[in-house]
């Protein structure tokens, strides 16, 4: 059967506005991050400013102590997802692959954290850390995102997929359940880990709520922190250089999605071992 | 090389007993088949044999070694899966070299082990492949170097076949019989299919409800089936078995303890006219059924006997006819009240009974 043409007009014309509507805020971001601050004030909006203020970016980042909050993004981004991979794998394991006394108790739990938003419970795990003295450090950005609910489940569905013969026929030919673990199922779950590994950087890479709650002076703040502050920079916002910053913030994630993104297709059309 | 015991081996999952009391002996470099219909209990015991379930009660001894408490690797055994279990993300060499990494065996003399097995099996040309470029038959072949290269005591093999298609299987089937000798290591084969226990073992054990039901070479479990269960699963069609009493009015000097009687289809004669022959049962019969296999025609016919299968490799006769079926006295097979094989028959025909029968 064939689509009449008006059908696929339609649905072409649907697929580009929700393009625009996706796609506006950041080429938003990008020109106004080349504005002068004049231009960003001008209504109707101009969308190609006159001339490219390359100086933007400069100016942001020297504006507060960049160097210094980068350095610390990439501490707490890099630490957390070495933490959620040490963690999450030999849990996913022990989920898809072992029968222990209170599995689907301990599983259950594991779900509950998923469902907990962290608004609600990062007043105890304040106080938790306060008390261990570890506020205003890097360590008290890392450590309450040592694993990660999500991974767990996402990971085991993953494990569960692999037949049980090709672990037979690995302990036959004498592996060690860390070996198992190494050569069989990480290198099936790959597409799985690229995708957990993208979610994670680009949430805690992003994340504004929790450095925000957990520092007061700039040496564990980050990157996110620090775009927030130039908006307070010389009284009133100067949203062009707020941009420019934005624009280096997420340019880390562009950069890394680009090079992911094969991988996180095939995660999510994952159709298992033959 | 090693033989293989069961001793007293029982399985239970939760409540329910698959395998009963078992005791046997597997002889050393033999090619032995286990073989019965799904849920007769032979994966488990393969399973068991292997170390990936343990026994409920009982010991198995492999070679001169309680095997009970020992990891599958400790076992000196190789496997070959019924999906093959290759590892995809690996390459052929990459699969059978897998185990000899985690043995530590030095790389030169992996190297060299690889590329003796690969020539045997006959994949040298493939070994960088994944085994997702390989074709049904290759994969077999993956599976088996990967067994080999191990060089165990015994070989495990669990419904090899089954994912080929028949051509294939009928090849692979061989080339499995030449290489058991060429190895001369015990082979222990499960399976479902009768024609492949029959054709490739040296001993065959056939297993029902997890129990035993007979062990001996094939052609003996074929002349002379230790049971009901044994007679009607080998064999194609399976053996026609009768209580005594469809016999009894046809004939003479059956003994009391012959509660059932039974002939292979392939035993019995089947023409379109009476040939009366001495010492032989005729029956006039319908044909109720025609299969006609080329070189031999297998029908389902009823007469006063009851329904049973007749196969013969004469020309076909017409469906729906009128036929006579004739049975030697001499292939007729009894059962006891337990179904197990019975009393010698000494048998004559009734006169009156008998349409044709001479005595």
């Amino acid at each position: 059967m064939k689509t009449p043409p008006i059908f696929k007009a339609v649905n072409g014309l649907g697929l580009i506005l929700l393009f625009i509507i996706f796609a506006m805020p950041f080429i938003w971001m990008a020109s106004t991050a080349f504005k002068t601050l004049g231009e960003t004030l001008t209504f109707p909006p101009v969308w190609i400013p006159e001339t490219f203020q390359w100086g933007n970016f400069a100016q942001a980042w020297s504006s507060g102590p960049f160097l210094k909050y980068f350095f610390n993004s990439v501490i707490v981004t890099l630490f957390i997802l070495i933490l959620q991979f040490a963690t999450i794998i030999p849990a996913a394991y022990a989920f898809a692959r072992y029968n222990f006394p209170m599995k689907n108790f301990f599983f259950a739990l594991t779900m509950i954290c998923l469902m907990i938003p962290s608004q609600l419970i990062f007043l105890p795990v304040y106080l938790n850390l306060s008390s261990w003295g570890i506020l205003d450090t890097i360590w008290g950005l890392i450590l309450p995102f040592a694993t990660s609910a999500f991974g767990i489940f996402l990971l085991r569905q993953s494990f569960m997929q692999v037949p049980e013969e090709l672990l037979e026929a690995a302990r036959l030919d004498d592996a060690t359940e860390w070996q198992i673990i190494r050569k069989i199922m990480l290198p099936l779950a790959k597409p799985v880990l690229v995708t957990l590994a993208l979610f994670s950087f680009i949430a805690h890479w992003n994340d504004y709520f929790w450095p925000l709650v957990m520092t007061t002076n700039d040496t564990a703040r980050t990157l996110p922190l620090g775009i927030a502050m130039l908006r307070q920079v010389e009284g009133g916002a100067s949203w062009n250089i707020v941009m420019a910053g934005n624009l280096l913030l997420v340019l880390p994630i562009l950069i890394v999605f680009f090079f992911a993104q094969r991988h996180i297709i095939r995660a999510f059309v994952y159709t298992g071992v033959k | 090389m090693a033989e293989i015991r069961l001793e007293n081996i029982s399985k239970a999952f939760n409540e329910d007993r698959v395998v009963k009391n078992i005791s046997l002996t597997i002889k050393e470099g033999s090619f032995t088949v286990l073989v019965g219909p799904s849920g007769c209990g032979k994966s488990t015991i393969l399973r068991m044999l292997a170390g990936f379930e343990k026994q409920t009660e009982g010991d198995i001894w492999i070679g001169d070694k309680l095997v009970n408490d020992l990891s599958p690797s400790k076992r000196d055994i190789a496997m070959v899966f019924q999906n093959y279990a290759l590892y995809p993300t690996m390459t052929v060499k990459g699969n059978i070299e897998f185990g000899l990494t985690n043995r530590k065996v030095p790389k030169k003399e992996r190297q060299q082990l690889i590329e003796e097995i690969a020539g045997i099996v006959g994949l040298t040309e493939h070994l960088n492949k994944k085994p997702d470029k390989l074709s049904g038959g290759q994969r077999q072949r993956v599976a088996l170097a990967r067994a080999m290269v191990k060089k165990p005591k015994v070989f495990i093999l669990d419904e090899p076949l089954s994912n080929l298609d028949a051509k294939l299987r009928t090849q692979m089937r061989a080339e499995l019989i030449q290489l058991h000798e060429k190895l001369g290591t015990t082979f222990v084969y499960v399976t479902h299919d009768q024609v492949e226990a029959m054709s490739m073992g040296d001993e065959i054990i056939i297993l029902n409800q997890g129990v035993v039901q007979q062990k001996a070479a094939p052609i003996e479990v074929y002349e002379n089936p230790g049971n009901i269960f044994a007679a009607e699963f080998i064999g194609q069609p399976p053996m026609n078995v009768f209580e005594r009493k469809a016999f009894a009015e046809t004939l003479e000097g059956v003994p009391e303890e012959a509660h059932y009687i039974g002939f292979r289809p392939e035993h019995a004669g089947i023409s379109s006219a009476a040939v009366s022959v001495p010492h032989t049962i005729e029956l006039e019969s319908e044909i109720l059924a025609l299969e006609t296999l080329g070189a031999e025609s297998i029908y389902k016919v009823k007469n006063r006997i009851g329904v049973m299968n007749i196969r013969s490799f004469s020309a076909p006769l017409p469906k729906h006819a009128i036929c006579f079926v004739s049975i030697p006295h001499e292939k007729l097979y009894p059962f006891g009240a337990d179904k197990a094989a019975g009393p010698e028959l000494n048998l004559s025909v009734k006169k009156e009974a008998a349409l044709n029968g001479i005595d």
